[in-house]
C-alpha cells in the first residue's frame, strides 16, 4: 500500500486545470526542484520530484535496508562462539546496529511511498537486491575481524557522502549510520590485531581471512565506472557524489598502511605506490565472479534469503500477538477525540515520517484514504 | 499472514539532555504507544542520546504544505526591522 503524497494528489487535480497552466506548472516544478539540487539544499519527501530520482532513491535505500538486515546473518553465525564475553558482547551490539540501521533506512523509504512490507515481499520474492558481499561465508572468527576492518571500512567509504546526499531523509539517516559504523570498523580491525600478534596459527588465520575478503571488499563499491548503468544520472542528482573508481582507490589507499600495520597482507602482488598519480596502483578485479554473486551464484546466496524468509515466517506470531494485544487494549474512541488521535483504532494510517498527513484536520481525513 | 503494516507509524522526539527539547528523531512501526515507546529505546538510544522520549502517532502531526511555502511564510520575509541588526548605533555605544 503505498502512501500518495499531498503533491500527487495535487498534480491529479491539476489535471482537469486547462493543459497550458499545468504545462507551466510542471516546468515551474521542474526548475524548483533543478535549483534546490543545485544550490546543495535538499529535497524533502513532500517536494515535488521527478518520478525517476523518487524510484532511484527507493530502489536504492531499499537495496541498502535490505544488505544492513542480511548483512546480520554472516557476523551473527559467531555470536554463540564468540571467544571470549568482551567479544560476545561487542558482536551483539554491532549485529544489534545492524538492524537498526535496517530500520532506519526503511523509514526512509517509506518517506516517498514505499511500503516497508512491500520492500520485504521483495526482498523474499528475489525481486530486490542486497550487497553480494554478504553471499560469502564467514568461515572462521577471523572472518568476523575481516568483515568489520575491510566490509565496513567499505561500506564506511561508500557511506561517508552519502551524509551529503541531495536526499534529505537518506541523508539524515546516513549521519546516524557512519557515526556508528565507526565503532564496527573499530572493533573488527582490534580483533584481527590481536590475532595477528597472537600465536602462528592465529596470525594464519587472520591473513586467511583477509585474502578471502579483500576482493570481495573492492567489488563492493560497484562495476567500474565505464560498466556503470547508473551513475551518471544519479551523480547529476546529487545522490552519488562520487564515482565507483574514485572512491575504490580512497579505499585502496587507506588500507595499505592499515594492513601493514597489522602486520597483514593483501592478496594482490600489484598493489604499490605511484608517485606520480599520488595514489596506490593495483591489480585486476575479477568482474566474472561479481556477477555470477549477483545471479545467484555465490557460495551463500541461497542460504541468506532462506534463512531471511524462515525469520520472518517465524516471527509472524510475535506480530500478530501484538497487533492482537493493542487492539484489545486499544482506547474506546471518545465522541470529542478526533478519530486519528487512537493509532490502534486506525491501523492502516502508513504516512510516512517525513510525510505527516496533512496541513488542516478537515483534509487529514482525506489524505487517509490515499495512504 | 500479519505484518507490520497493521502497526501504525510514529514519530519519534529524543531529549538528549536535560535543558534542551525533544528533537524529532526518526519514525518507527509499532502495534501500540508502549510498545512505539519500547522501540524507540531500543532503535534511537542504544548510545545513551537521550533521557526522555516522546511518540507520536504520525496521522496526529499536521503540517504545511511546500505548496504554499511562499504564500505562508512571506509575511516574515519583508519585516527586516525584527532584526537587531536593522538598527545603525554609532561607533563606540556599549552594552545595547
Amino acid at each position: 500500500m503505498a502512501a500518495v503524497t499531498a503533491d500527487q494528489t495535487t498534480q491529479k487535480t491539476l489535471g482537469t486545470v486547462d493543459a497550458g497552466r499545468t504545462a507551466d506548472a510542471e516546468a515551474d516544478r521542474v526548475a524548483a526542484f533543478d535549483a534546490t539540487v543545485a544550490a546543495d539544499e535538499r529535497i524533502e519527501p513532500r517536494d515535488w520530484m521527478p518520478d525517476a530520482y523518487r524510484a532511484t532513491l527507493i530502489r536504492q535505500m531499499a537495496q541498502h535496508a535490505h544488505s544492513e538486515i542480511i548483512g546480520m546473518q554472516p557476523e551473527a553465525n559467531w555470536i554463540t562462539r564468540a571467544p571470549s564475553l568482551r567479544r560476545k558482547a561487542i558482536l551483539m551490539a554491532k549485529v544489534q546496529d545492524e538492524a537498526g540501521h535496517g530500520m532506519y533506512l526503511y523509514s526512509a523509504a517509506e518517506t516517498l511511498g514505499a511500503s516497508r512490507d512491500e520492500l520485504l515481499d521483495k526482498l523474499h520474492a528475489g525481486r530486490q537486491r542486497y550487497s553480494s558481499i554478504f553471499n560469502y561465508p564467514t568461515l572462521t572468527w577471523a572472518d568476523v575481524g575481516a568483515i568489520g576492518w575491510l566490509v565496513d571500512g567499505a561500506a564506511i567509504t561508500n557511506q561517508v557522502p552519502l551524509c551529503r546526499c541531495s536526499y534529505g531523509p537518506y541523508a539524515r539517516a546516513m549521519v546516524r549510520i557512519c557515526k556508528e559504523e565507526s565503532f564496527h570498523q573499530r572493533q573488527g580491525y582490534e580483533l584481527l590485531l590481536a590475532l595477528s600478534r597472537g600465536t602462528e596459527a592465529q596470525h594464519a588465520m587472520a591473513q586467511d581471512a583477509v585474502n578471502r575478503w579483500w576482493w570481495p571488499s573492492l567489488m563492493m563499491f560497484g562495476p567500474p565506472d565505464d560498466a556503470s548503468s547508473h551513475s551518471e544520472q544519479s551523480m547529476a542528482w546529487k545522490i552519488k557524489r562520487h564515482s565507483n573508481d574514485e572512491l575504490r582507490r580512497r579505499f585502496v589507499d587507506i588500507c595499505v598502511p592499515q594492513a601493514e600495520a597489522l602486520g597483514l597482507e593483501l592478496p594482490d602482488p600489484d598493489i604499490r605506490w605511484n608517485e606520480e598519480l599520488g595514489r596506490h596502483e593495483f591489480g585486476a578485479i575479477d568482474w566474472s565472479e561479481f556477477q555470477e554473486v549477483l545471479k545467484g551464484n555465490g557460495p551463500c546466496n541461497e542460504q541468506r534469503i532462506t534463512q531471511r524468509r524462515r525469520a520472518h515466517e517465524e516471527g509472524a506470531w510475535v506480530r500478530e500477538a501484538a497487533a492482537a494485544y493493542a487492539a484489545k487494549h486499544a482506547p474506546k474512541p471518545s465522541p470529542s477525540a478526533p478519530p486519528a488521535a487512537a493509532p490502534a483504532s486506525s491501523p492502516a494510517s502508513a504516512s510516512a515520517s517525513d510525510q505527516p498527513s496533512a496541513r488542516t484536520a478537515a483534509s487529514a481525513r482525506h489524505v487517509e484514504e490515499t495512504a | 499472514m500479519s505484518s507490520s503494516t497493521d502497526w501504525p507509524l510514529w514519530e519519534v522526539f529524543v531529549r538528549s539532555r536535560r535543558g534542551l527539547s525533544h528533537t524529532h528523531a526518526g519514525s518507527l512501526h509499532a502495534p501500540d504507544a508502549e510498545m512505539a515507546l519500547r522501540n524507540a529505546r531500543d532503535l534511537y538510544t542504544r548510545r545513551s542520546e537521550g533521557v526522555s522520549i516522546w511518540v507520536v502517532p504520525s496521522t496526529a502531526v499536521t503540517a504545511s504544505s511546500p505548496d504554499e511555502k511562499d504564500s505562508f511564510f512571506e509575511p516574515a520575509a519583508d519585516k527586516p526591522y525584527r532584526h537587531p541588526t536593522f538598527y545603525e548605533i554609532p561607533d563606540g555605544v556599549k552594552h545595547l
